[in-house]
């Protein structure tokens, strides 16, 4: 997902009898249904695992601009040249509603893009790959928006108000993104045979990274099943998947498109599809920064950071001599 | 009123829109590399509004010319000397000072413009001005604050900035020089004879950069060819390679 | 230098005439650009007709302990509900 493999505290969830009186109020609220709000007690854990959850979200919604960013410049009409940079530029937006969460959990914003810029923190694998044809642009927003999605919306319900929040206000935008881009596949797979080429291309290099967004299968993982007891995850990354391939599928078939996986198969017992596992190996290299475009996707970050501190510097400056000279005035 | 025919509206059509296409299409090449998110969006909205304004411009050209082209066409498959954009517009974005201070002069003239075409003899331009001139009148601002905030900043940010209106002043002339077109369409009423928008013009500048310690250049040289279309820039031709760059290579495709 | 732009909390009033309500947070090095970027950030899908910004520093805010005393005596204040009291169906709506 937007975070994949999120650490927590890595010990399990506790049981009752050995949490303090104070994690057993904490635990009592988040299973009513409580939202936890910035001021009020929290365990250490769920703070940091908090922070680095929606940190490593927040780096993927800025970095996840460069792919898409990637073909503005090459739109082909003026109305697909603004759709698409609305859509690159909400994507900016959400970075910055997330930030904004993170940083009522005591970390700043420029903290944590020293962390994304030092690589100390992560963002998602799926950035990682190239846009190398148009149709890879409806790709993307029917795709890893579409899994986006099967994420963010039960996350409006975590525990976190402020996380809550900003996530209540991303799916409300997020919701013409993944149309946008099916519209886009749409018109290139009902199109001439070279688009209809281009959009099976996108599909076929997509497909298995969009699997790999929900991360591996967490069914055994100790720090999946602390998030889950803090709500701060909602469902296991194999009931995501099963939900992305059984929603998927159709919206291809109707496209004419094939689905790279011979083994794909309707499974009429468990009521949806049996899909061939991605190559978790090549996910756990683009983790670790061997995925196609790790390298240019965080230069272009480090550039913008350092190419800007002047800019920054400079307005902070003004403002100052400003503040100052209006002072003096009075 | 003078008589005004066809080819000269469209002339004067296409000077609005190329010029909101290729500033728009420069401005959106930021998305994603600004220095801070905010101005990413910022940056994000004034190219939004300078597209949309290039639909409305261009529409309005080809339905003049009537030769059943759409916007599209023209901004996707008209070759360099078609483009009737001032030169200004179409220079590179260099850093993000060299990309304000383009933008804070255009905007001041954009600004300036608009508000005379609210007066317009013909009713599309008049409606056009309308919606176009209360977006660039926040864009003035938006740059003005920001070409007078870096001016003002730093050691570093004044220079720079100093440096980028340096760059760009031989560039500015070009906007208020006009041609017969100009006249035509100011004697039948549709526009300004551009030379007449140059004292507005430099009051406004003059005091937002006064306030931004910045020094007008003393020269008045100014470069031309960009909305004749006689001697554009090597850069605008690059622009083209990659916006029609679809358009072209797969020409019986829809979008 | 490498300070980081102060934080502003953004209060945004909608088109129909309800108070201004906390929208979210953003930085900007002062308060007439903090107006703009909220401006740019939250009133992208024509959400507002009025913006305040208030640096978050300067807000006061309720502490989380407080919030028995602060809170709970109104609870008992159920007579200030209009649900609080029966009017019979005869006398029509009130």
């Amino acid at each position: 997902m937007y975070a994949q493999m999120v650490k927590s505290t890595g010990e399990g969830v506790k049981s009752r009898d050995d949490m303090s009186p104070e994690e057993v109020a904490f635990q009592d609220k988040v299973d009513a249904d409580i939202k936890i709000e910035p001021r009020d007690w929290m365990p250490d854990g769920y703070r940091k695992t908090l922070i680095r959850q929606i940190g490593q979200h927040a780096h993927s919604e800025i970095v996840g601009q460069l792919p898409e960013g990637n073909w503005i410049a090459r739109a082909p009409t003026l109305e697909r040249k603004m759709i698409l940079l609305a859509k690159v530029q909400d994507e900016a937006g959400h970075g910055l509603y997330l930030y904004s969460a993170a940083e009522t959990l005591g970390v700043t914003r420029d903290e944590l893009t020293e962390a994304l810029l030092s690589g100390k923190m992560k963002y998602s694998s799926i950035f990682n790959y190239p846009t190398l044809n148009w149709a890879d642009i409806g790709a993307v927003g029917w795709l890893v928006d579409g899994a986006a999605i099967m994420n963010q919306v039960p996350l409006q319900r975590t525990s976190y108000g402020p996380y809550s929040r900003a996530m209540i206000r991303i799916c409300k935008e997020e919701s013409f993104h993944q149309r946008q881009g099916y519209d886009i596949m749409m018109k290139m797979a009902q199109g001439t045979p070279e688009q209809k080429k281009m959009a099976q291309d996108a599909l076929n290099r997509f497909w298995y990274p969009s699997l790999m967004m929900f991360g591996p299968s967490d069914a055994e993982s100790v720090h999946s099943a602390q998030s889950m007891a803090w709500k701060i995850k909602i469902n296991t990354n194999d009931e995501l998947r099963q939900k992305f391939v059984d929603q998927t599928v159709p919206q291809a078939e109707y496209l004419g498109l094939t689905v790279p996986d011979e083994n794909l198969k309707w499974n009429e017992e468990k009521g949806g599809y049996d899909f061939s596992e991605p190559d978790w190996s090549e996910f756990f290299d683009v983790l670790k920064g061997n995925g196609p475009c790790n390298n240019d996707r965080l230069n272009a970050r480090v550039n913008a950071w350092e190419d800007g501190q002047w800019v920054r510097d400079g307005l902070l400056a003004h403002a100052e001599k400003k503040a100052a000279r209006k002072v003096a005035a009075e | 009123m003078a008589e005004l025919d066809k080819t000269q509206l469209a002339q004067f059509l296409l000077r609005m829109g190329d010029n909101t296409l290729i500033l728009g299409h420069r401005v959106s090449e930021w998305c994603g590399h600004s220095p801070v998110l905010e101005e990413d969006i910022a940056l994000a909205n004034t190219a939004l509004d300078l597209l949309g304004q290039t639909q409305l411009w261009l529409g309005y050209a080809v339905e003049v010319q009537g030769e059943g082209k759409t916007a599209d066409d023209v901004a996707f498959l008209r070759d360099a000397w078609d483009f009737r954009n001032l030169l200004l517009v179409e220079l590179p974005n260099g850093d993000f000072g060299q990309t304000m201070m383009r933008q804070f002069l255009f905007d001041a003239f954009h600004s300036v413009l608009l508000g005379r075409l609210l007066q317009s003899s013909d009713q599309m331009v008049r409606e056009i001005a309308e919606k176009a001139s209360k977006e660039v009148a926040y864009h003035v601002e938006r740059s003005s604050d920001t070409v007078v905030g870096l001016g003002d900043g730093t050691e570093e940010s004044h220079a720079r900035m100093q440096a980028a209106l340096d760059y760009l002043w031989p560039y500015v002339g070009e906007m208020f020089a006009s041609d017969d077109n100009d006249r035509a369409i100011a004697a039948a009423g549709v526009a300004p004879d551009p030379a007449s928008l140059r004292d507005e013009y430099d009051a406004l500048i003059g005091k937002v950069l006064a306030e931004a310690t910045l020094r007008i250049p003393d020269s008045d040289f100014a470069h031309k060819g960009g909305r004749t279309g006689t001697m554009h820039t090597e850069h605008l031709g690059h622009i083209l390679c990659q916006m029609q760059w679809l358009q072209r290579a797969y020409p019986n495709a829809t979008w | 230098m490498k300070h980081e732009w102060p934080l502003w909390e953004i209060f945004i009033r909608g088109q129909h005439g309800m108070s201004h309500r906390h929208v979210g947070s953003l930085h900007a090095p002062d308060a007439e650009m903090a107006i703009k970027n909220a401006r740019d950030v939250y009133t992208r899908r024509n959400e507002g007709v009025s913006i305040w910004v208030v640096e978050a520093r300067n807000i006061t805010a309720t502490a989380p302990g407080e919030k028995g005393p602060m809170f709970e005596p109104s609870e008992s204040k159920v007579y200030r509900h209009p649900t609080f009291f029966d009017i019979p169906d005869e006398v029509g709506h009130m």
